[in-house]
């Protein structure tokens, strides 16, 4: 593998040479800002967050698509690009609802984050805003489109498992928006509530729903564990309040894995004091169901109650 | 203390005397000022009108190294208005008797003339105090820091015994502490002729106990030397070691070139803190030691609770918990005992400290226990000599006043007495490097009053010269009206122009305590 | 002892409990803003409003002392509507900016607007603009968010006994704050921060040097390292350092309390000046070393005094300052190992 040497923020950095700017900090303890940037999706340059400011380059560059080059000279906090950065954060300001009062996402949401780092402020404007709209229509998923900020990372992780692919953008400009299939309401839609997007969406767009109003995450206690549903146990945490589990949530999926509802269901079902009812999509809309049902044990645990009475009679 | 903080706003009485408390111990001058609004009766007797002093029913503002005077006066007037608790002290005293024959020539007359303050005071003083139930005496080192601190000591629990105010609850005899865990440094045998739990170490039992406890052989029978006997034994050429753990006696004991001397004399010093300090800095090895945020362990506080310190960050830099680089030396010398963690430790010492032998981590996890706590399901003990008196009974011992070694005279005519603030600690060696503190209070000064100060010409603020038979130092003048014209007033925080250059009279000859709190000095302008 | 009936279920509670005491003790969450269990009940919020079966309007839970056969209800419609109008009357008059608000995360009005879901203040109308009291060394005061809970005021008063504050003015004027609003430090106030430690919301903050989220933060209980109250405190640390200290909230033997050393004194603990490697004197200087190094040398040199000159030439001053085990391998250090009872410490100063 060939290395190249550069200089971050004064900071002499050798990393290989197929490493982006942004990636090349972080290996000498730099953290970037970034909105859209996942290491595990495809690089897309979005959010503009991300911008550093490179020696001999008239322009800011985006850090995560950048590649590094021998000799490279970086400055990540610049007066430049802490201007570029706090006008970023002031635009998507602009057009998000001042909400961290009662926000579901506040305390993990990445635009409070950053705006909180570069002091950045809601401020009145008389431009236009988003039209005000939440999906309500899936037990497991809450979509607000107000809050969303086009980083794309819903999209990039729903693309990744080849049959499902159901979130997409719609529209054109400011009226664009991501939405489930032919933007469909997500009960409509093919959505199988696998939670994906709502672990990766860096705001409170997309939201597990089966959380809101129980607790926050500076209210409790977050404890990380693995679903126990198949062998291949994806990573989730259950959050609790006063010594009480009150919520599960997924958090990423386990290496080869893509996540799924009834894994989840599982893990609150083991971890729960109190666990809510269950839902299952038939036929396009959700649906109570016994635990048995979502489970899918019912064959199981009819063989089981069988074999029981047998036993019972040859006693 | 006998009795516990959680006690004093239910007292009836509170008498405070040698404590500045919302400055030393403000908590617990908080508690004072919650009892006092409740009700309580408040008595004040200190050479300074300090905030206490100005909610007080009775303030006695009296001259520095008179308290023997004072107590012993209102002994007597409560002796003579028979307001003593006489079946208290037939039944859990003896001597008093004569205790009551050595009182006798404490008149109030004489007591008020030594103590510069109004006779009636003192008659209302001893009056509230002796007619109360819940009457409880609080003092510090106004009481302890003399030639005579034992005897003071002993005069506040003279009073207090002829009064049944010792072994009930609301009363008691209560030295405030100064350090954090000053309590626990002497429970452990942080003094030269006690183990752990004040086991003494010419008692041949203890020495045997500890003998097989620790397995070793032949542990020194014979007391050994107090700080201020090792600093003049380098001065003989007796002491040629010196390991200084986590103190700064370069600010903060007496007479400053005396030690000074004796630290540069050395053959060989090791200082062990978490700053280069002005000790440190005359060290042949300095050791870094890690602060009390990044270790485990635990503190003994003024009533005898017992309480967890925990660890929050790790040691910075490449510095060690103190018990960490003493178990290293230990072995390192042949001596081969590990401890996992602090928590071993104090198994061990509550194995060979019978005041701590129900102490252990465990229990301290959800809250401190009081000492005596002999067993593991022993509550602990919120106030002492409940049945009886320790010993068995409560012995009255006749002290006398003898005053200060140093009075004023022509050469040096104004007493300095010293103490703490409250925004420095100690020698500020945590508090200087706090911003906000320094800019509060920056710098040493002397409080001078008016009067003095228009005499001598002084203005508040302009610097001066205040030199004792020991030293002089520089410091800036504080005009003020709650010192008398012949006292003067300094904190001795400071390394730079620091009070301990002119203190160190004289010691008490039994517990070897300085007498910070009476230095003559003289005042004069610069230069 | 009385008996209570609490949304259907009854208790036995002591009869000079408060209706909210009750509530606790039986597990019941009961909102309050200015309820502090130290404190006289103040019933300023009316967060604490409860039904009680034949009382015609809602009754503070901190102030109503409970009695016999009394029937309470906790969570009706008509109290969470309540609840629900107080929340949104202070969020009328309070800024809404959580997104870069110090206190986001352990703010009490955050907290209850989430549970009862007021998003915002609907009353449009008059808002408070007042300038802050940056005046004290150690902490601030943003007026436009105090929200009258009389905490602060009353900590100050009843516990501290400071007295420095007062409710000022009346009506929509009234502010907690110094006399005359002369500001912190023409005040008496003595810096304890206590006040600060009770303000349930963005009202009074300490100064920090640097900006940190409260969720990003960890907190360890431990004992004061000052005088000898030994006050309980936690550390509040932040990526392996100590950024402050506040209170632990209840229990022996500060109740909550801290003095200005306790609260806001922390910054030598990361300080640059701290030691960090052993030194070791060569040719007059204090000169960087290795422990090794250093340990060799001490424990040389006290075998070779202890050999010429016998364990009595050696001695050591323990620290006040330390732990209790600390102390205790020092003295047993010297006890047991080098051989003698030369040990002392500052308790006289």
């Amino acid at each position: 593998m060939r290395y190249v040497t550069l200089t971050i923020d004064g900071k002499k950095a050798v990393v290989p040479a197929s490493y982006t700017i942004l990636q090349a900090a972080e290996e000498v303890g730099i953290e970037i800002p970034a909105l859209c940037y996942d290491p595990d999706l495809e690089i897309v340059g979005a959010c503009r967050l991300c911008l550093v400011e490179i020696e001999g380059n008239p322009k800011l560059h985006t850090s995560c698509s950048m590649a590094v080059t021998d000799g490279m000279v970086v400055h990540t906090e610049s007066e430049k690009v802490v201007h570029a950065r706090k006008m970023v954060l002031q635009l998507l300001l602009d057009n998000h609802p001042n909400d961290c009062l009662t926000c579901q996402k506040a305390g993990e949401c990445l635009l409070q984050k950053y705006a909180y780092m570069y002091d950045v402020k809601f401020r009145e404007h008389d431009g236009a805003y988003k039209p005000e709209y939440t999906d309500t229509s899936s037990p497991y998923i809450l979509k607000d489109e107000a809050k969303c900020i086009l980083c794309h990372k819903c999209v990039r992780i729903c693309e990744q498992v080849a049959d499902r692919q159901v979130l997409t953008f719609a529209n054109r400009g400011f009226e664009t928006k991501v939405a489930f299939d032919a933007d469909m309401s997500i009960e409509e839609s093919s959505c199988v509530s696998c939670n994906r997007c709502v672990t990766i969406c860096p705001v409170g767009a997309l939201l597990d729903k089966r959380l809101m109003g129980k607790t926050r995450i500076w209210d409790g206690e977050v404890t990380e564990f693995k679903c126990k549903s198949c062998e291949y146990g994806c990573d989730f945490e259950v959050l609790s309040k006063n010594g009480k589990n009150v919520a599960v949530r997924a958090k990423s999926p386990g290496e080869g894995r893509p996540l799924c509802l009834k894994g989840r269901l599982t893990s609150e079902f083991l971890n729960l004091d109190d666990p809510e009812t269950p839902y299952i999509k038939e036929d396009g809309k959700f649906i109570e169901a016994s635990w048995e049902k979502a489970l899918e044990i019912e064959g199981i645990l009819d063989k089981l109650d069988k074999m029981d009475s047998k036993d019972a009679e040859q006693c | 203390m006998t009795n516990s903080i959680s006690e004093v706003v239910d007292n009836d009485v509170i008498f405070v005397i040698g404590t500045n408390t919302t400055e030393n111990h403000p908590v617990i001058g908080t508690q004072i000022k919650r009892a006092k609004a409740k009700g309580a009766k408040l008595i004040v007797a200190e050479p300074r009108r300090i905030e206490l002093a100005e909610e007080a029913d009775v303030f006695l503002q009296i001259k520095p190294g008179s308290n023997i005077a004072l107590l012993n006066g209102m002994l007597n007037y409560i002796i003579e208005n028979d307001l003593h608790d006489k079946e208290y002290i037939a039944e859990r005293t003896e001597n008093f008797e004569e205790l009551k024959e050595s009182v006798k020539s404490y008149t109030l007359e004489r007591v008020a003339e030594i103590c510069d303050v109004d006779k009636d005071d003192i008659a209302k003083a001893a009056r509230m105090y002796a007619e109360s139930d819940r009457a409880g005496i609080y003092y510090a080192m106004g009481i302890t820091q003399h030639r005579t601190g034992t005897h003071n000591v002993i005069a506040t629990s003279n009073l207090a015994l002829a009064c049944g105010n010792i072994g009930r609850e609301f009363t008691g005899v209560n030295p405030l502490r100064g350090q954090n865990n000053v309590q626990g440094a002497c429970d452990m045998g942080g003094l030269p002729a006690d183990y752990s739990g004040y086991q003494k170490v010419f008692n041949e039992d203890v020495a045997q106990k500890f003998e097989k406890a620790w397995g070793v052989e032949n542990l020194p029978r014979e007391g050994g030397l107090t700080i201020p006997d090792m600093l003049d034994a380098i001065g003989d050429g007796s002491l040629r070691f010196l390991y200084i753990m986590g103190e700064n006696p370069m600010v903060s004991d007496p007479d400053i070139n005396h030690v000074k001397h004796a630290l540069e004399s050395i053959d060989f010093l090791v200082v062990q803190d978490i700053f280069l300090t002005e000790t440190a800095e005359l060290a042949d090895v300095v050791l870094p030691a890690a602060s009390f945020a990044e270790k485990d362990g635990t503190f003994t506080n003024t009533e005898r609770r017992v309480q967890r310190v925990r660890k929050a960050i790790e040691p910075v830099g490449d510095s060690k918990p103190d018990w960490v680089i003493l178990m290293e030396i230990m072995r390192r010398l042949g001596y081969d005992k590990f401890y996992k963690d602090p928590s071993k430790i104090m198994e061990e010492i509550a194995s060979v400290t019978p005041q701590y032998g129900g102490i252990s981590y465990e229990r301290l996890e959800n809250g401190g226990l009081q000492w005596p706590c002999p067993t593991k399901d022993h509550p602990g003990t919120k106030y002492l000599h409940k049945e009886k008196i320790a010993r068995g009974k409560g012995l009255f011992h006749p002290v006398e006043h003898i005053g200060s070694a140093e009075t004023k005279d022509e050469e040096y005519p104004f007493i300095l007495t010293t103490g703490r603030i409250l925004y420095h600690y100690h020698t500020r060696s945590m508090t200087g490097r706090e911003e906000g503190l320094n800019k509060i209070a920056p710098s040493s000064f002397i409080e001078i009053n008016k009067c003095t100060a228009d005499k001598l010409g002084f203005k508040d603020g302009e610097t001066i010269k205040v030199s004792s038979r020991r030293g002089s130092v520089d410091v800036v003048v504080k005009v003020t009206d709650i010192i008398d014209e012949d006292v003067v007033f300094m904190p001795f925080h400071y390394a730079c122009g620091a009070a301990n250059y002119l203190t160190g009279a004289a010691l008490d000859p039994i517990s070897k305590i300085p007498e910070y709190k009476v230095s003559a000095v003289k005042l004069e302008k610069v230069g | 002892m009385v008996k209570i009936e609490i949304n259907d279920v009854t208790y036995d509670v002591p009869e000079d409990f408060t209706v909210l005491q009750a509530c606790e003790q039986a597990g019941i969450d009961i909102p309050t803003l200015c309820n502090d269990d130290r404190l006289v009940a103040h019933a300023a919020c009316r967060m604490c409003l409860v039904e009680v079966e034949g009382m015609r309007n809602l009754m503070t839970a901190c102030s109503l002392k409970v009695s016999d056969g009394m029937k309470v209800k906790t969570h009706t419609p008509k109290v969470i509507e309540a609840r629900r109008s107080v929340l949104d009357l202070l969020m009328s008059n309070h800024p809404n900016d959580c997104l870069t608000c110090e206190k986001s995360g352990e703010c009490k009005l955050q907290d209850y607007c989430y549970e009862y879901g007021v998003e915002r203040g609907s009353f449009v109308g008059e808002r408070r603009d007042l300038p802050p009291d940056e005046s004290n060394e150690f902490y601030d005061y943003d007026r436009n968010k105090c929200i009258l809970c009389g905490r602060c005021v009353r900590v100050c008063e009843e516990l501290q006994c400071t007295h420095a504050l007062t409710i000022d003015n009346r009506g929509f004027g009234a502010l907690a704050d110094t006399p005359f609003r002369a500001g912190r430090a023409e005040s008496t106030c003595v810096s304890c921060g206590n006040c600060v430690a009770v303000c349930p919301v963005g009202a009074l903050l300490p100064k920090r040097e640097k900006r940190i989220r409260a969720w990003d933060t960890k907190k360890v209980k431990t004992t004061c390292t000052y005088c000898g109250v030994g006050c309980q405190l936690e550390l509040i640390t932040h990526k392996g350092k100590v950024i402050g200290s506040k209170p632990v909230e209840q229990g022996e033997p500060n109740h909550g309390l801290l003095c200005v050393k306790g609260s806001y004194a922390t910054d030598f603990i990361n300080h640059e000046e701290r030691l960090k490697t052993p030194l070791i004197r060569r040719n007059g200087v204090l000169e960087e070393a290795s422990w090794n190094a250093a340990f060799d040398l001490i424990v040389s040199k006290i075998k070779e005094t202890k050999e010429k000159y016998g364990s009595n030439s050696l001695g050591g001053f323990t620290s006040a300052r330390c732990t209790n085990e600390d102390n205790y391998l020092f003295q047993k250090l010297f006890r047991a190992v080098i051989g003698t009872n030369n040990v002392d410490h500052c308790a006289r100063l």
